[in-house]
C-alpha cells in the first residue's frame, strides 16, 4: 500500500500551493482583489494541510500541521515593493504570469486529490475518501479562480 | 392648514392604516418664502432625485424659476408625501456657484471656454488615444443621477461605438450588490417585490437598511402601519440604534463583517424547525441539499460567538421570520458595503425562497439601492452590464444587441466581465486607461482611500473630463469641466428601487450655457463620428423621447421590458412598474408569481459566480446545475473580515449617511435647511466606549486608520460597543481647514466584494485620540445619531422648514 506516499505528496503540494498563493498575494498588493482573495483561499490549503497531517497519523506519518510560511520581513518588503511599482504597467504582465503559475500548481493539487480519492476507494478507506471529497471541491475553486482572474486580466494587460 | 417642521419631524404626520387597507394620501407642499399656491404659474411633473424611493412630485414654477415642490397624490409610491431632502433640495438648482460655462485647463489653471473648444478637446483626446492605443485607453465613470435616456445613449456610445469594456457608475458603491445578489438567486437582475407589500406584510425585516434615513417616505409607510391596527412585527439588523432599531420587535446588532454568519444561523433555525415550504422549494428551486449541508454548522450559539449577538435573540428573530404569513424583507448598505456583501444579501433571497414567499401581496423582497436612477444604470448598461439585462457570456444575447445597434458582434466587448469602477481606477493608476470621463459624481470624496484616489486623478498622463453642476472636489482635477443641466432643467425618465418608472419634465431652463448630459453625449458621438456597420450615424436620436423609444426596442422581451410604455402613459397617474408589455399594459406589481422565474440558461443575465472567489461560472456549469431555470439557493461559508481590530486600532469603523444629506452634499449642502440640520462631520461611539476612554459628547477627536485621519466631534449614540460611525458626505469644497481631515473616506480601505465588486466601507480597523475637550457635535438628534444623554440641542428647522401637510 502506498497510501502514505500519496498523503505525503498531497501534504507537500498543498503546502506549496499555500505558499504560492501568499507569495502572489504579496506581490500584487496594489491589485487589491488579487491580494485579498488569494489570502482568503490560501486558508483552504491551510486547512487541507492540517487535515492531512491529522489523518497522516493513521498511516504512520509525522506531517507538520502548520503550513510553511514565508518570513514576515520578506512579506512586508514584497508588499511595499508591489505598492511602489503599482504605477507601472508591467505588473499587469507579472500578474498574468503569476496567475498562470497558481493555476498550474492548483491543478497539480487537484490531480493529487484525484489520486488520493482513487486510492482511498480502492483500499476502502472511508475517512480518507471523505477527506478528499470535502477538500477537493475547494481546490477546484482555487483552479477556477486563477483561470477566471487570468481571463479577466489578460485583455487590458496585453492590448494596452 | 397644518404645517410641520420637517427638519424636526422628517417623516411628518402619521396617517395610520391597517393590513390590506389603502395607505392614506397626505400631500406635502413646500414653497419658497412668500410664495403661495396661487402665485405658481405651472406645476411640472417629476419625481424625487435625492434618494432611490421615486416619490412622485410636481415642481412649482414662477417667472421661469423653480419655487417649490408638491407631492403627487396620485402617485403609487408616495401618495403625496415628499422626503425632506426633496422638500428643500431644489434650492440647490439656483445656487450662485452653478457652473455656467465649460472650463479647460490652460497652464495648469481651469479657465472658461466655449462649448466648441471644450468638446473639441474631449473628442480630440479620445480620438487620439483610440488611434494610438485603442478602446482600452478609454473609461467612463458615471452616476446614479442621470436619466434613463442618457445612460442608454452613453452605453451605446461606449460599448457599441468606442468598444470599450470600461464603463461603470458610482452605482457600484450603492447598488452593485443588489444586482449581483438578484442575479445569483434568480439568474437575472430585477426587483421581485413592491413597496405596496408594506400594506399587508405581517413581518417586515430590514437587513442593514436604515430606511428611516435613506428612504424616508417608505419608512413613513411602515410607521403608518405600525401606528395602525394589527401592525407588523419588525426585525432590524443594524449595528447602530437607528429609528428602525428603536421601532423593531427584535433588533440584532452584529459585529461588522459577520452578516453571513448571522444569516446562516437564521436559516439554520428555519430549517431545523421546519419553517420552510418544502413543496415550493422542491418545485421551484435548486441547491437545497447543499444549503442544508452548509447551514448545519451555523447554530445560533456559534453565531452568537462570532457576531456577538445573543443566541436567544437570533432564535426569536428566526421564529418571527419562520412563522410569518406575509414576510417582507429589504436590504441595503449594511449588507452591500460590508464584508462578504453578495454572499450575505443572497441569504435574504434564500429565506424568501425557503419560505415560498415571493410574488404575492405582502411577500415582498426588496434588494434596495441608494440613488434615484441607479436602477437605470443597471438596465441600460451604463454600469458595465449589457443593456436589457443581457448576458455578456451568452453569444446569442450579444448577437441580438449587435442587431439592434446595427454593429458587428465583435465590436461589442464581451470577452470578459465588464470592468468595474475600482478596476477602472486601478487601470488609470497603472497607466493603461488614459481618458476618464466622470459624469455627475464625485469620486474624490466618495471612493475609498482618498489619498490614493487623488493621486490617480492628479496624474498628468490621465485626461480627466468632469460633467457636473458645480466645481466639485473631483472637477478640480479635471482637464475639461462641462457644465450640465440637472433635474427640473431637462426631460427624461427614471426608475426607482421597486421598478416604478417616472417621467421628469423640464420645468425651467438650465443656467448660463449648461446643457443636458444627453446633448453632451450626442455632441461627443457626432464629433467622434461614430457610425454603425452600414456607415450611418450610430446614435439615431436627438431628443429624450426618441432615446426612450429606442430603449423600448432594446428592452423588448427582456426582464426589464419597457416596450409597452410611453411618455403619454407616464404623464397620467404617474408611476408605472416595469415590465410594461402588450400583455401587461399597466405594468407589473410583482415579479415571480407562482414561482415563474427567468433563470433559464438561455435567458438568464448571469450564470452566477463563486461567492468567495468571485470567479464567474461557465455556461456548462450553470446548465448542469439549473437546466430548467429555477431559482437558485446559494450556500455561503463565512470568511473573516480582511481588516480586524488590534491593539493599535481597537475599533471597527463603519461609514454611512444621514437623513439630511445626499452623497457628497453637492446639492443638500446648498439647501440651507438641510445644511443647518447636519452642518459638519461627526463621529459616533457607544456610551461604554466613551466612558472607558473618558470621552464626552462634543469632544473633538481624531479618528485614525493606517490610511489617514479625520477630525470630528463626538456624538455618544446608541451604536454597538467597539464600533465607530462616520458619515461619508463631508468633503472639502466647503471645509474650513487646509488639511484633508474631514472626509470619512480618508480612512476606508481599498477592498471590495469579489462578486459584486462593491467597495467595503464598513470594516476598517481604527483608533481615536482626544484632540480637544468640550464643544457641540453637529450630529442630528432626530436619527440614528440621536444622543444618549440629555442636554444636546435638538435638531430643528424653524419657520423656513415648515411644510404644508394636507391629509386627505
Amino acid at each position: 500500500m502506498k497510501l502514505g506516499l500519496a498523503i505525503e505528496e498531497l501534504h507537500r503540494s498543498e503546502n506549496h500551493l499555500h505558499a504560492t498563493l501568499l507569495a502572489v498575494s504579496d506581490r500584487h498588493a496594489a491589485d487589491h482583489e488579487v491580494f485579498h482573495v488569494a489570502r482568503d483561499i490560501a486558508r483552504w490549503s491551510d486547512r487541507h494541510v492540517q487535515a492531512l497531517a491529522a489523518i497522516g497519523h493513521d498511516y504512520g506519518l509525522e506531517l507538520d500541521p502548520e503550513p510553511d510560511r514565508s518570513p514576515g520581513v520578506l512579506e512586508a518588503v514584497r508588499q511595499t515593493a508591489s505598492d511602489l511599482f503599482g504605477r507601472r504597467s508591467e505588473p499587469g504582465l507579472v500578474l498574468l504570469a503569476d496567475l498562470r503559475h497558481v493555476h498550474r500548481v492548483a491543478a497539480g493539487v487537484s490531480l493529487d486529490w484525484e489520486l488520493l480519492a482513487q486510492a482511498a476507494q480502492g483500499a476502502r478507506k472511508r475517512e480518507l475518501l471523505e477527506l478528499a471529497e470535502s477538500c477537493h471541491p475547494e481546490t477546484l475553486r482555487q483552479v477556477k479562480w486563477a483561470n477566471a482572474k487570468l481571463k479577466e486580466s489578460a485583455t487590458q494587460a496585453l492590448v494596452s | 392648514m397644518p404645517r410641520t417642521d420637517r427638519i424636526a419631524e422628517p417623516w411628518g404626520t402619521r396617517t395610520p392604516y391597517g393590513p390590506g387597507e389603502p395607505w392614506p394620501v397626505r400631500v406635502d407642499t413646500h414653497l419658497a418664502e412668500g410664495v403661495t399656491e396661487d402665485d405658481v404659474d405651472a406645476w411640472v411633473q417629476s419625481a424625487s432625485l435625492l434618494h432611490s424611493n421615486g416619490d412622485g412630485l410636481d415642481i412649482a414654477v414662477r417667472n421661469g424659476r423653480i419655487v417649490g415642490v408638491r407631492g403627487r397624490a396620485v402617485d403609487r409610491v408616495n401618495h403625496g408625501r415628499v422626503d425632506p431632502k426633496d422638500l428643500f433640495g431644489w434650492q440647490a438648482n439656483e445656487s450662485p456657484d452653478r457652473l455656467t460655462r465649460p472650463l479647460i485647463r490652460r497652464d495648469g489653471e481651469l479657465v472658461e471656454c466655449d462649448w466648441d473648444t471644450a468638446m473639441d478637446a474631449v473628442a480630440g483626446r479620445c480620438r487620439e488615444l483610440l488611434d494610438e492605443q485603442g478602446p482600452s485607453a478609454v473609461g467612463f465613470y458615471t452616476t446614479g443621477q442621470l436619466f434613463l435616456e442618457e445612460y442608454y445613449t452613453l452605453g451605446l456610445i461606449a460599448h457599441g461605438g468606442i468598444g470599450t469594456n470600461h464603463v461603470d457608475g458610482n452605482t457600484r458603491l450603492c447598488t452593485a450588490t443588489a444586482a449581483a445578489a438578484l442575479k445569483e438567486s434568480f439568474g437575472t437582475d430585477g426587483q421581485p417585490g413592491s413597496y405596496t407589500d408594506v400594506d399587508s406584510a405581517d413581518v417586515i425585516c430590514l437587513y442593514g437598511h436604515n430606511v428611516a434615513e435613506t428612504q424616508t417616505v417608505l419608512w413613513a409607510r411602515m410607521l403608518d402601519r405600525l401606528a395602525g391596527t394589527d401592525p407588523p412585527a419588525v426585525v432590524c439588523v443594524d449595528p447602530r440604534e437607528t429609528p428602525v432599531a428603536r421601532a423593531a420587535t427584535v433588533h440584532l446588532a452584529p459585529r461588522p463583517g459577520t452578516n453571513v454568519v448571522l444569516m446562516n444561523a437564521l436559516q439554520h433555525e428555519l430549517v431545523r424547525n421546519g419553517w420552510i415550504d418544502r413543496d415550493y422549494v422542491d418545485a421551484h428551486t435548486v441547491g437545497f441539499a447543499e444549503l442544508e449541508d452548509r447551514l448545519g454548522a451555523y447554530t445560533p450559539e456559534r453565531a452568537a460567538e462570532i457576531c456577538d449577538v445573543p443566541a436567544d435573540r437570533i432564535r426569536e428573530a428566526a421564529r418571527l421570520i419562520g412563522t410569518a404569513e406575509r414576510l417582507m424583507s429589504t436590504v441595503l448598505q449594511g449588507f452591500y458595503q460590508s464584508h462578504q456583501a453578495t454572499a450575505a444579501a443572497v441569504q435574504v433571497n434564500n429565506i424568501h425562497l425557503l419560505r415560498g414567499m415571493l410574488g404575492r401581496p405582502g411577500c415582498g423582497l426588496l434588494q434596495m439601492n441608494g440613488q434615484p436612477t441607479a436602477e437605470n444604470t443597471r438596465e441600460c448598461g451604463a454600469d458595465g452590464d449589457l443593456p436589457g439585462f443581457r448576458n455578456w457570456s451568452n453569444d446569442e444575447h450579444v448577437a441580438e444587441l449587435a442587431r439592434i445597434w446595427n454593429v458587428e458582434q465583435l465590436d461589442i466587448p464581451h470577452y470578459s466581465p465588464p470592468t468595474h469602477a475600482m478596476q477602472i481606477f486601478r487601470y488609470a493608476e497603472e497607466g493603461s486607461i488614459r481618458f476618464l470621463w466622470i459624469t455627475a459624481t464625485n469620486p474624490a470624496v466618495s471612493l475609498p482611500e482618498l489619498a490614493r484616489v487623488r493621486s490617480i486623478l492628479a496624474q498628468e498622463r490621465l485626461f480627466v473630463v468632469v460633467s457636473d453642476l458645480y466645481l466639485t472636489e473631483t472637477a478640480a482635477f479635471a482637464d475639461v469641466v462641462l457644465p450640465c443641466a440637472t433635474w427640473g432643467e431637462k426631460t427624461g425618465t427614471f426608475t426607482n428601487a421597486d421598478r416604478t418608472v417616472h417621467l421628469s419634465e423640464k420645468a425651467v431652463d438650465p443656467p448660463g450655457e449648461a446643457r443636458p448630459d444627453l446633448d453632451v453625449f450626442l455632441d461627443f458621438a457626432r464629433r467622434l463620428d461614430l457610425r454603425d456597420k452600414d456607415g450611418a450615424p450610430l446614435v439615431t436620436w436627438q431628443e429624450p423621447e426618441a432615446a426612450f423609444e429606442a430603449w423600448k426596442e432594446c428592452s423588448r422581451g427582456r426582464p426589464c421590458d419597457y416596450s409597452g410604455l410611453t411618455y403619454a402613459q407616464l404623464r397620467g397617474d404617474s408611476g408605472v412598474q416595469w415590465p410594461v408589455t402588450a400583455d401587461a399594459p399597466d405594468g407589473t406589481e410583482r415579479l415571480y408569481a407562482d414561482g415563474a422565474f427567468m433563470a433559464h440558461p438561455d435567458y438568464c443575465e448571469s450564470y452566477g459566480r463563486d461567492l468567495v472567489t468571485g470567479a464567474p461560472f461557465e455556461e456548462s456549469e450553470y446548465r448542469a446545475l439549473n437546466p430548467e431555470g429555477r431559482a437558485v439557493l446559494r450556500a455561503a461559508e463565512y470568511v473573516p473580515p480582511h481588516e480586524l481590530p488590534d491593539a493599535d486600532h481597537p475599533f471597527q469603523l463603519i461609514t454611512g449617511r444621514t437623513l439630511y444629506h445626499f452623497h457628497t452634499r453637492t446639492k443638500t449642502a446648498r439647501a440651507p435647511q438641510l445644511q443647518a440640520a447636519a452642518r459638519e462631520v461627526w463621529v459616533e461611539m457607544s456610551a461604554a466606549d466613551a466612558a472607558a476612554r473618558d470621552l464626552a459628547e462634543g469632544d473633538l477627536l481624531e479618528v485614525r486608520t493606517s490610511r489617514g485621519r479625520v477630525r470630528a466631534r463626538l456624538r455618544v449614540s446608541g451604536i454597538r460597543d467597539g464600533v465607530l460611525f462616520l458619515p461619508f458626505h463631508y468633503g472639502y469644497w466647503d471645509a474650513s481647514g487646509a488639511e484633508p481631515e474631514r472626509a470619512a473616506n480618508e480612512l476606508t480601505p481599498t477592498d471590495w466584494d469579489p462578486v459584486s465588486k462593491q467597495p467595503i466601507f464598513k470594516t476598517a480597523a481604527a483608533a481615536v485620540d482626544l484632540v480637544e475637550r468640550g464643544g457641540v457635535s453637529a450630529a442630528p438628534t432626530t436619527t440614528a445619531s440621536r444622543p444618549v444623554s440629555d442636554g444636546v440641542p435638538p435638531t430643528r428647522g424653524g419657520a423656513t422648514a415648515e411644510v404644508l401637510e394636507e391629509v386627505r
